[in-house]
């Protein structure tokens, strides 16, 4: 008796080990970079701690990739390097696809995608300048032809933008000699410059735009201009990945398809963005 | 590491050099002058000048220039219509003023310390012989107590502007694009962090490598006795 009772503990004891050897082989503990100076994306709330959507869906994601997922902090303009050598394992802070970024990372299928345009104050000429939506991609000579008729409004006007962002490539590209460019480090620097009027206007997501707008700082701002997307600006905001991590890539894919169809993206947008961005395939 | 990349890197960082040169400069000039004032009021006879000065030193010693700068450029930012009122806001608009007063006020601060060393290193007994000699005021300050102080002052003083070149290095934070904005933008396109700070490194390095054989042969000029007995003391 003594024997089978010992063989039973010592059967449970292994079985225990292994369902947790099991769990550790299923669930990878990775690092996920954020900003945290994004907001609503991703920022730093009251208590010091992670916020946003990219926090309320990277936890829904690692779960369904069966994934431990610990989020940092990271200043945006180190967050690609940073992956590179290995600091953390992914990126998720508002990061669009670019053919230039896809030369050194990889990335998902984009979870989220959104207009960009220009915020302004209230009180400035520049919202005069006419409305309407263009995408780069879809229709790029009528976008170009709107961005035409911006240049007599922007001429000699100061824009800014965040560094090393599709916002900051696309004013380079188009309104470069027009206008002069300032690069800051974070939108939240660009915000306060709006308001405190050194800055024209900046170039930004309609996303982070609202909810500057939303804040004390952004009280008299408003989008002016056309929004625009697609192109230069971002085929979609994604996951970064490593170039080799291709298993890493394939968990995350499967489970922001799964996300978009089940429809929590659009939940998880609406909570945060007030408007759905799911990404139209 | 890539060669050809880092020696591209080095030619476009160079561009930031005549910005990162103007801001040290400027700063260092109109630093001494407010440093020179400082110093002569920590000794004033006046007590509420000296306390002035000392709260002045204390603060500007006391914070990181970060700091500062970010005070300076982002909270008065918030204090646009009274600053527009007062017809200062031209200045503080512009982030090159922003920065260039951040560095001259800190730099001052450490400069009134400098100049107060020097003078109260000038000896007594030099300052009772020159009364002796019916020298007051200005030409006593002049003849004896300027020149003297001066020498001391000097290899400390050189010091702070090195530490004033690299200090430069803060005002990228405030969309500045000197040598370290443009290698951040470097960064931001290239992704290599690595060889861009590299080459940024190398050329703070060339700067103040030129900057200390200047301060040198200022020294060696003003006090021949004292770097004379130096390297011969180096030789025995």
């Amino acid at each position: 008796m003594k024997l089978i009772r010992l063989t039973a503990i010592a059967g449970a004891v292994l079985a225990v080990c292994f369902s947790i050897g099991d769990a550790s082989a299923q669930n990878r503990k990775i690092k996920v970079a954020t900003e945290g100076a994004y907001a609503p994306w991703n920022f730093v709330n009251s208590a010091g701690k992670l916020e946003g959507f990219e926090l309320d869906l990277g936890a829904e994601l690692c779960k369904r990739a069966k994934l431990d997922c610990e989020f940092v902090a990271q200043d945006w303009d180190g967050i690609m390097p940073s992956l590179l050598a290995k600091k953390y394992d992914a990126i998720m802070a508002g990061m669009n696809i670019t053919p230039k970024r896809m030369e050194t990372i990889n990335f998902t299928a984009p979870y989220a995608a959104g207009p960009h345009g220009f915020l302004i104050l209230k009180s400035s000429s520049l919202a005069k300048m006419p409305g309407g939506e263009y995408s780069l991609t879809k229709d790029l000579a009528g976008a170009e032809k709107a961005i035409e008729e911006l240049k007599p409004f922007l001429k000699g006007k100061v824009l800014g933008a965040q560094v090393s962002t599709t916002n900051l490539n696309w004013a380079e590209k188009y309104f470069k000699g027009v206008v002069e460019i300032r690069e800051y480090k974070t939108t939240e620097q660009h915000d306060l410059d709006l308001a405190a009027g050194r800055v024209d206007a900046v170039v930004v997501a309609h996303s982070a735009a609202k909810a500057t707008m939303d804040s004390a700082v952004g009280k008299d701002m408003a989008i002016g201009g056309p929004a625009f997307s697609g192109g230069i600006l971002g085929l979609g905001v994604a996951v970064g990945i490593r170039k080799e991590d291709n298993d890493l890539k394939a968990a995350f894919d499967a489970a922001v398809k799964s996300a978009i169809a089940d429809g929590t993206i659009k939940t998880l947008s609406m909570k945060w963005f007030k408007i759905d961005m799911t990404p139209k395939s | 590491m890539d060669f050809d990349f880092l020696g591209e890197t080095f030619v476009r960082l160079l561009s930031g050099i005549p910005l990162t040169l103007e801001l040290a400069f400027s700063s260092v000039g109109l630093g001494i002058v407010l440093a020179v004032a400082l110093a002569l009021m920590l000794r004033a006879r006046f007590l509420p000048l000296g306390w002035f000065a000392d709260a002045f030193v204390f603060v500007f010693r006391g914070t990181p220039l970060l700091v500062q700068l970010f005070l300076i450029y982002y909270g008065l930012g918030q204090f646009r219509p009274e600053l527009q009122e007062m017809g200062l806001w031209w200045f503080f608009r512009a982030p090159y003023y922003c920065a260039l007063l951040a560095l001259t006020l800190n730099t001052a601060a450490y400069g009134a310390e400098i100049v107060r060393g020097g003078l109260q290193s000038v000896p007594a007994g030099q300052i009772e012989a020159a009364r002796a000699f019916g020298m007051s005021g200005f030409t006593l300050y002049r003849r004896i107590v300027a020149p003297i102080a001066l020498r001391q002052a000097l290899p400390a003083y050189g010091n702070e502007i090195i530490l004033m070149i690299k200090a430069t290095s803060l005002a990228s934070t405030i969309t500045i694009m000197e040598v370290t904005g443009l290698a951040h933008k470097l960064i931001s396109e290239t992704f290599r962090s690595f060889e861009v700070f590299f080459a940024a490194g190398a050329i703070y390095l060339i700067v103040n490598f030129a900057v200390t054989r200047l301060i040198w042969l200022a020294e060696h000029r003003i006090a021949p006795d004292l770097t004379l007995a130096e390297r011969t003391a180096e030789l025995h």
